[in-house]
C-alpha cells in the first residue's frame, strides 16, 4: 500500500515538474499509438463495411477469421514484424527496424482486426435496419459503405477507441520491434517494463498511472467530441 | 484505399528527425541496467558527434540480432559465443573490454546455509541438496550460460528439478532478481546488475569471490562485408574509444554508492 502511494506522488512529481524525459515518452507513445488508430480505421472500416454488406461463399469462415485475429498476441505480432523488417529479412531493405516506423506498424497489424470486426458487427447491424431504403435509392455498394460509416460514425468511434486502447497498452510488440532505445523508440510500456527489471517497483507503478491517467484523457476528448456534435445534430 | 496508408506511412517515415551519424549496438542488459551507458555513451557522442543508441537484450539475443546484420557493435559477455560469431565470419574481430563478477544473491534467512562461502560449486551442491529454491534466467543469456557451464562442474544437472525448486524464468535478470525476490530463491547474477537493482529486500550477497565467478564482456564489430548496412567506421570508432584511455577511464569512472561496476581490461 505504502508502494503505491509512493507511484502516485512519484506520478504526480513527474507530471507537474513537467520532465522532460517523460514528456517525450508520452509524446511518442501518443504519436505511436493514435498512427496506428488513424492507419488501422483507414484499412479497417472499409472492410468492416465490404464484409458487413457483402455476401459471398466462404463468409462465416472469414468472419471467424477475422474476429479470431482479434486475439492477435503482440509478442507474435513482434515477432513476424521483425522478422520483415530484420536486415535479413524481405524488407530489411527499407531500414525500418529499432524506429517509430516500426512500433506502428507492429501496432497498425494489432488493431486493424479488432477495427474491422467490431465495424463489421456495428455496421451490419445498422445495414439490416436500411437495408430497404438503400435499395429504393439504388445506391452503389461503395455509396452505400460511405453512408453506412458515416451514419454510424459516433458507435465507430467507441471502436477506433477500443483499438487504440489495446495498442497504447501493449508492450510486447514495441518492445521487439522497438527496442526501447532511449530518446529514439521508448514508450511508456517499455519504459514500465524497463523500471520493473531495474526494481524500481515505484517509478514503474509511477509511469503505469500516468499511462491510465493519459488513456483516460483521450477517452474523454473523445467523448467530449461525441456530445458536441450530438448535441449540435439535435440542435 | 491503399494510398492514404502509404501516404500517412511515408509522412510519419519522414516526420523523423534527420540524425547525424548514429549507430545502432546490440548490448547485454546488465551494462544498460545498471547506468554504464548513461554515464559513457554522452562522453563520446561530446568527443564524436556520434549518437550511439543500445538495443539492451540477453547476450543470446543479441547475438542474434547481430547475425541478422541488425545492429553495427556487438557488446555482450559469453566469451564462446562471441569467438564463434567472429569465427562464423560475422563479426570483424573480438576485443576484450571489461570485467566484473558474478554473485550469488538470496534471503538473509539463507535455508541453504551458503553464507561467505566462496566456492561456488560448493554453494550450488548445498542448494541443490536442500532443495532451496534457486531462480535461474533460462533464456540462453550470457549469465545463464554462465550458470549452466558452472551447475556442469558440480556434475548435478537441475533441470531434473525444473519447475521443483529449480526455477528457470525465462526472461531478463531484473524481472529474475523480481522473481526471485517473491519466491525467496537464490539467484545468480552478475555485481553490476545488483548493485543497481531497487528492489532488494532482504536479500544479500550470500556467495562471491570464486575465481570461477569472472564476468568477461567483449566487444565486436559487426562484419560489414556481410551486412553491407553497417556503419563500419563509426562502429570501429566507438570501440577505439572505448578501448582506448579514456574510454577504459570513462568506464572505471563509474560508480555506484562508492563500488565501481565494471573494470576495464582492454589490451591485458
Amino acid at each position: 500500500m505504502s508502494d503505491l502511494s509512493e507511484a502516485v506522488s512519484l506520478a504526480l512529481t513527474l507530471v507537474l515538474t513537467f520532465d522532460s524525459d517523460l514528456i517525450e515518452i508520452v509524446a511518442l507513445s501518443l504519436r505511436v499509438s493514435l498512427s496506428a488508430v488513424l492507419l488501422a480505421c483507414l484499412i479497417g472500416l472499409p472492410l468492416g463495411a465490404f464484409l458487413a454488406i457483402t455476401r459471398f461463399p466462404g463468409r462465416g469462415v472469414a468472419l471467424t477469421f477475422l474476429n479470431a485475429l482479434m486475439g492477435l498476441p503482440p509478442v507474435v505480432v513482434g515477432l513476424i514484424v521483425y522478422l520483415h523488417l530484420s536486415r535479413a529479412g524481405p524488407l530489411g531493405f527499407l531500414g525500418l527496424l529499432y524506429t517509430p516506423a516500426a512500433m506502428i506498424i507492429a501496432q497498425t497489424i494489432l488493431i486493424t482486426p479488432i477495427v474491422a470486426a467490431l465495424s463489421r458487427q456495428v455496421l451490419e447491424d445498422l445495414h439490416l435496419e436500411y437495408a430497404d431504403q438503400f435499395r429504393s435509392f439504388a445506391l452503389t455498394r461503395a455509396q452505400t459503405m460511405r453512408a453506412l460509416i458515416w451514419d454510424a460514425r459516433y458507435s465507430l468511434l467507441t471502436v477506433a477507441l477500443a483499438g487504440f486502447g489495446r495498442a497504447v497498452a501493449e508492450v510486447g510488440a514495441v518492445m521487439i520491434v522497438g527496442g526501447n532505445i532511449d530518446h529514439l523508440t521508448r514508450v511508456m510500456t517499455t519504459a514500465i517494463a524497463l523500471e520493473t527489471s531495474r526494481g524500481e517497483l515505484a517509478l514503474a507503478m509511477a509511469l503505469g498511472v500516468v499511462l491510465m491517467v493519459l488513456a483516460l484523457g483521450v477517452n474523454a476528448a473523445v467523448h467530449g467530441v461525441r456530445a458536441t456534435a450530438a448535441r449540435q445534430a439535435h440542435a | 484505399m491503399l494510398r492514404p496508408v502509404l501516404t500517412t506511412l511515408t509522412a510519419l517515415a519522414l516526420a523523423m528527425p534527420a540524425a547525424a551519424e548514429r549507430i545502432l549496438v546490440q548490448s547485454t542488459t546488465s551494462t544498460a541496467n545498471s547506468g554504464l551507458y548513461d554515464h559513457i555513451l554522452p562522453i563520446f557522442t561530446d568527443e564524436t558527434g556520434i549518437t550511439v543508441n543500445v538495443v539492451a537484450v540477453g547476450t543470446g539475443q543479441a547475438i542474434k540480432n547481430a547475425r541478422n546484420c541488425d545492429g553495427d557493435v556487438l557488446l555482450v559477455h559469453a566469451k564462446p559465443a562471441e569467438e564463434k560469431f567472429v569465427a562464423d565470419g560475422r563479426g570483424v574481430a573480438r576485443a576484450d573490454l571489461m570485467y566484473n563478477d558474478f554473485i550469488i544473491v538470496g534471503p538473509g534467512a539463507d535455508p541453504a546455509g551458503v553464507k561467505g562461502m566462496e566456492d561456488v560449486q560448493g554453494a550450488l551442491t548445498k542448494i541443490a541438496e536442500t532443495k532451496a529454491l534457486f531462480a535461474s534466467r533460462g533464456d540462453e543469456s550470457g549469465t545463464h550460460k554462465k550458470e549452466r557451464a558452472l551447475w556442469a562442474e558440480t556434475g548435478i544437472d537441475p533441470t531434473g528439478a525444473s519447475g521443483g525448486w529449480y526455477r528457470e524464468t525465462g526472461s531478463g535478470m531484473g524481472a529474475t532478481l523480481n522473481a526471485a525476490q517473491g519466491m525467496a530463491a537464490y539467484a545468480m547474477t552478475d555485481r553490476a546488475t545488483w548493485l543497481s537493482f531497487a528492489n532488494k529486500g532482504d536479500f544479500e550477497i550470500l556467495v562471491q569471490g570464486d575465481a570461477d565467478m569472472f564476468n568477461q564482456y567483449g566487444i565486436i564489430l559487426v562484419n560489414p562485408e556481410v551486412c553491407a548496412n553497417v556503419k563500419a567506421e563509426a562502429g570501429q570508432s566507438f570501440i577505439d574509444w572505448l578501448l582506448s584511455d579514456a574510454g577504459q577511464g570513462a568506464i572505471a569512472g563509474y560508480t555506484l554508492g562508492g563500488e565501481q561496476l565494471f573494470f576495464p581490461n582492454a589490451g591485458d
